[in-house]
């Protein structure tokens, strides 16, 4: 419990320190840059993929357990609508980013760490934690939602493919189902999400990377701790946005 | 300069620098000798403020670092170039633009102007050709070059190095011993130069201080190095290549 404090204290003292002057904005312009395309580059297959099978999947799935002749077909459509802007693709998408982009980040900032990278950054009199942690966290901030819209697109058009591609229901259907009883603020729910599990994905793994003392092995468990703990509080967020905004 | 008092550090209760003081002079080479964990990296990383004191003062310039307002700190680091004992290169840039990095962080010149200074202070060291190599494709001795022209390329008030010849064929760590001391008498800036080696001890000590266990056993010149009557010191010296050497010379004497 006391540990549980202290780390989050540390956390807190790091997000502050963060907050500084730029030595170079041209510098740190360059980094931002450089990260967003790592980012996006980086975890752009992986997104494009699971979107595409969890829309399908969902699909057939929510087909096959509503055979009520009362319901229409096109509430299928509807169900995945929603399904995906609420929780398909900005939960489980985030999930799969904390791993991808978490453990990145932290195995970089951890290597910088035990070869001395970080303190010649200091040395040089560069602020390590503005220049190393603030254009990730951006860059995340920038990137992850982007990367959560197009999941959404996705997931849905992987449903429309599986719906049609397996008669489940005809586009018309889908379409129909599509625009029917849109509610715009799920969308901007979803965003929301978005932008909390960006904030979380990058400053936990930034944390725990940061901090690493020794060598290879603390890197590899300072990775992996940074999943884990990222993955905990997207959903403790997940459940804490859904019973305060919805 | 630089003025050391009393400073004390430790890790839990490990003691691993124990009221150590001295005085780094500007235009010299300060070397700090001592065996493996004698705590070198340890007071050169107390010295630059990347470790915190449990007790004791730095002074740079009569001034206390302790008391530095946060501004004076960074101005104060940009005056500092350090070599790191594993040269501390940065991965995900070349070779060029790790040497250019603290040019484009801290200079307003123009491209070709940076690049004109990064082939000068690689040329120094003895480095070309080697410009658009990743740190994980040059050889350790490499690495150390282009760290030390990186530490350099502003030039700095205050030079400290890390074991710089550690990894370097003799020759090369010759040239980086006289590189250093050049620099050092060129730029007047204050050098304090980790090592335990006695080559380079010879060749640029201009002020010895020898660590033993975390204590300053012993300081002076190289000329008195070996004459010094010190049990601890002598062990160290004479456990060392430089023995050898003198040995070797001892039998070519023709009897
Ligand atoms: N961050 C740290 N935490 C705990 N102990 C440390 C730390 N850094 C160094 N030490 C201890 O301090 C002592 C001195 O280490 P230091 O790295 O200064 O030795 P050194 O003289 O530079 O040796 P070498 O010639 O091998 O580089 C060692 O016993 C080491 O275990
Ligand atoms: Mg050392």
């Amino acid at each position: 419990m006391i540990k549980l404090l202290e780390h989050f204290g540390n956390y807190l003292i790091m997000l502050k320190g963060m907050f500084s002057k730029p030595e170079n904005g041209r510098v740190y312009w360059k980094e931002f840059i450089h990260q967003c395309y790592e980012l996006g580059m980086g975890s752009l297959g992986i997104v494009v993929i699971i979107s595409l099978f969890l829309g399908a999947v969902t699909t057939i799935q929510t087909a096959y357990q509503l055979i009520s002749p009362l319901v229409q077909k096109y509430v299928i459509a509807q169900i995945i609508r929603d399904s995906s802007f609420l929780e398909l693709s900005p939960t489980v998408v985030c999930i799969v980013l904390a791993g991808v982009v978490g453990s990145k980040i932290a195995s970089e900032l951890g290597n910088m760490r035990v070869s001395e990278q970080i303190d010649a950054l200091e040395i040089m009199g560069i602020n390590s934690k503005t220049y190393l942690i603030l254009p990730k966290i951006v860059a995340a901030f920038v990137m992850i939602p982007c990367l959560i819209v197009l999941s959404m697109f996705l997931t849905v058009w992987g449903g429309y493919l599986a719906a049609t591609l397996s008669g489940v229901m005809s586009s018309q259907q889908f379409n129909q189902g599509l625009v029917k009883d849109f509610v715009s603020f799920n969308l901007i729910f979803g965003l929301i999400k978005s932008f909390t599990f960006a904030f979380i994905i990058s400053s936990i793994s930034a944390y725990f990377g940061y901090h690493v003392k020794g060598g290879a092995l603390e890197i590899g468990q300072a990775s992996t701790k940074s999943v884990v703990v990222s993955c905990i509080l997207i959903l403790f967020a997940d459940y804490g946005l859904a019973a305060l905004l919805l | 300069m630089i003025e050391v008092k009393n400073i004390k550090k430790s890790f839990g209760s490990k003691v691993v620098l124990n009221d150590v003081s001295c005085k780094m002079e500007s235009g010299k080479v300060n070397l700090i000798i001592g065996s493996s964990g004698s705590g070198k990296t340890v007071f050169l990383k107390c010295l630059v403020g990347l470790m915190d004191l449990n007790s004791g003062d730095i002074l740079y310039e009569g001034k206390n670092v302790a008391t530095m307002l946060e501004q004076e700190k960074k101005e104060l680091r940009t005056q500092i170039g350090m070599l790191f004992q594993g040269s501390a290169l940065f991965d995900s840039l070349t070779v060029e633009q790790n040497v250019m990095f603290p040019l484009d962080m801290f200079t307003k010149k123009s491209p070709a102007e940076k690049l004109k200074r990064v082939n000068e202070v690689l040329d120094r060291v003895n480095l070309k050709d080697s410009n658009h190599k990743f740190p994980a494709e040059i050889s350790g001795g490499m690495k150390k070059r282009v760290a030390l022209a990186r530490a350099i390329v502003l030039n700095p008030k205050y030079l400290f190095c890390d074991e710089p010849n550690s990894g370097l064929d003799p020759q090369t760590s010759l040239v980086v011993d006289k590189l250093i001391m050049e620099i050092t008498k060129e730029y007047n800036i204050t050098t304090i130069m980790n090592t335990h080696d006695m080559n380079s001890v010879m060749e640029s000590g201009d002020k010895i201080i020898f660590l033993y266990q975390g204590e300053k056993r012993w300081e002076g010149s190289k000329e008195d190095i070996i004459f010094s009557k010190d049990e601890k010191l002598n062990n160290f010296i004479f456990a060392s290549e430089f023995l050898q050497e003198a040995k070797k010379m001892r039998m070519m004497v023709p009897k």
